[in-house]
């Protein structure tokens, strides 16, 4: 018990032999939490410390990100099914694209709540236009972000499954994107590579929108 | 706006991010292969990997090298395809654009999975000899929706088996473009943008290698 009261960290370990099939941050976070509540948190070590943070801004933190965009179109979808005045085969796309981004904000929920974490609130959104041309500038800029947010976030999420969810919306997102752009008379996939957009870039692009 | 804000960047973002900032960083990022060790994501995979069964894509090589060449497999076929579409003189005007425009980026993805295979120190998966049936517009038209809906479930179905955020980085960017493609296809033969509802489905190696067999010559 010395030697592990020396280095709490050793007893994260322990724990994460013990842990089978945890995910390796999965593995950091229960170990430390162990050895916080063993040793009291003032025993928990800057390494340990760290690996909490780490853990704490990871899968949760990613989905929580998209969760605000999934937001933001769910959001303007819904609203333009009567303010952009949306006909014909627009209307169906529109109400499609509402749909969907419906969805993705529960699934990214329930995966948050899964994970232990909690949804982050739902901001409060304006969104400037004033016909349906306005509308499908601004729906090709969401998209368009929407793609190259995830596609930037992707290679830092830990776990397998959420990546393969996560693959799943993202190329749902393309597929819009390839349809506005299409309505918008420009070419669906303007390059071979959707290039990604780091959060902040995102943030940026989207903090006008957001009230 | 606080709880996102907060968030730190994993090293492997950080890095990936230091050389992915842009489209033409695709290169770049394919330079950066091979020198990765021990990031998150990396990391994360070994520790799933060690309960899952055997490589899917064990065939076209070892790891990332065998999905990288899986995925140049794919591509050569998709841009072999596009290129007999448009010698078939079977279309005109904005759809003969498309399709050109849709040859040319599955000929870049070939050359950017082809460097990326050789940066990971591998050899390149040999172009495949096929044949396209090319009767009509309509029933091309319908193949190559099926050709890139395909592509991307291909693309979806190995996500998550990638180890180098590069190689991952890479893959995410072209399976969103055929994505894109899927969609305009599907769009011009009127059929649902997303015919998987909101959330893609995954295709696994068998069911793509099965589908793309009979176009597959000696």
């Amino acid at each position: 018990m010395k030697e592990q009261l020396k280095t709490p960290e050793l007893a994260a370990v322990e724990v994460a032999v013990e842990g089978g099939d945890l995910s390796r941050g999965d593995v950091i976070l229960k170990g430390a939490l162990a050895a916080g509540a063993i040793y009291g948190s003032a025993m928990v070590s800057p390494f340990v410390r760290k690996a909490l943070a780490m853990s704490e801004s990871g899968d949760v933190g990613i989905l929580n990100f998209a969760l605000t965009l999934e937001y933001l179109e769910s959001t303007f979808y819904a609203e333009a099914k009567k303010r952009a005045k949306p006909s014909g085969e627009l209307k169906s796309l529109v109400n499609l694209i509402a749909s969907d981004e419906q969805q993705h904000v529960e699934a990214l929920e329930a995966t948050i709540k899964k994970l232990g974490g909690k949804p982050v609130a739902e901001p409060k959104f304006n969104f400037e236009y004033s016909d349906t041309a306005g509308f499908l500038k601004l729906a090709q800029t969401f998209e368009d972000t929407g793609v190259s947010a995830y596609n930037g976030a992707g290679p830092m999420i830990k776990s397998k499954e959420v990546l393969a969810a996560a693959g799943g919306i993202v190329q749902v997102e393309a597929r819009h994107a390839a349809a506005i752009r299409l309505q918008n008379k420009e070419e669906p996939a303007p390059d071979a590579f959707d290039s990604p957009l780091s959060e902040k870039q995102v943030l940026k692009a989207v903090e006008p929108f957001i009230v | 706006m606080a709880d996102i804000k907060q968030l730190k960047d994993p090293v492997s973002r950080r890095r990936f991010l230091a050389v992915g900032g842009s489209t033409t960083a695709v290169a770049a990022f394919l330079a950066a292969c091979g020198d990765d060790s021990g990031t998150t994501t990396t990391t994360m995979t070994d520790s799933m990997s060690s309960g899952g069964g055997a490589s899917e894509t064990a065939e076209f090589g070892k790891g990332d090298i065998g999905i990288l060449n899986y995925a140049l497999t794919l591509e050569y076929l998709e841009t072999a395809f596009y290129a007999d579409v448009v010698k078939s003189g079977l279309f005109k005007g904005a759809d003969l654009k498309t399709i050109e425009k849709f040859g040319q980026e599955e000929k870049e993805h070939v050359e950017a999975l082809t460097a990326a295979v050789k940066q990971l120190g591998g050899k390149p998966a040999p172009e495949p000899k096929a044949e396209f049936p090319l009767k009509n517009a309509k029933s091309v038209l319908e193949l190559a929706g099926t050709v890139e809906n395909l592509g991307a479930a291909a693309y979806l179905g190995q996500a998550a088996n990638i180890q180098s955020p590069e190689v991952l980085a890479s893959a995410l960017a072209i399976h969103s473009v055929e994505g894109r493609h899927a969609a305009a296809l599907n769009t011009l033969l009127g059929e649902s943008i997303t015919p998987d509802g909101a959330f893609a489905k995954p295709a696994d190696v068998q069911t793509v290698l099965k589908s793309v067999e009979p176009f597959l010559v000696g």
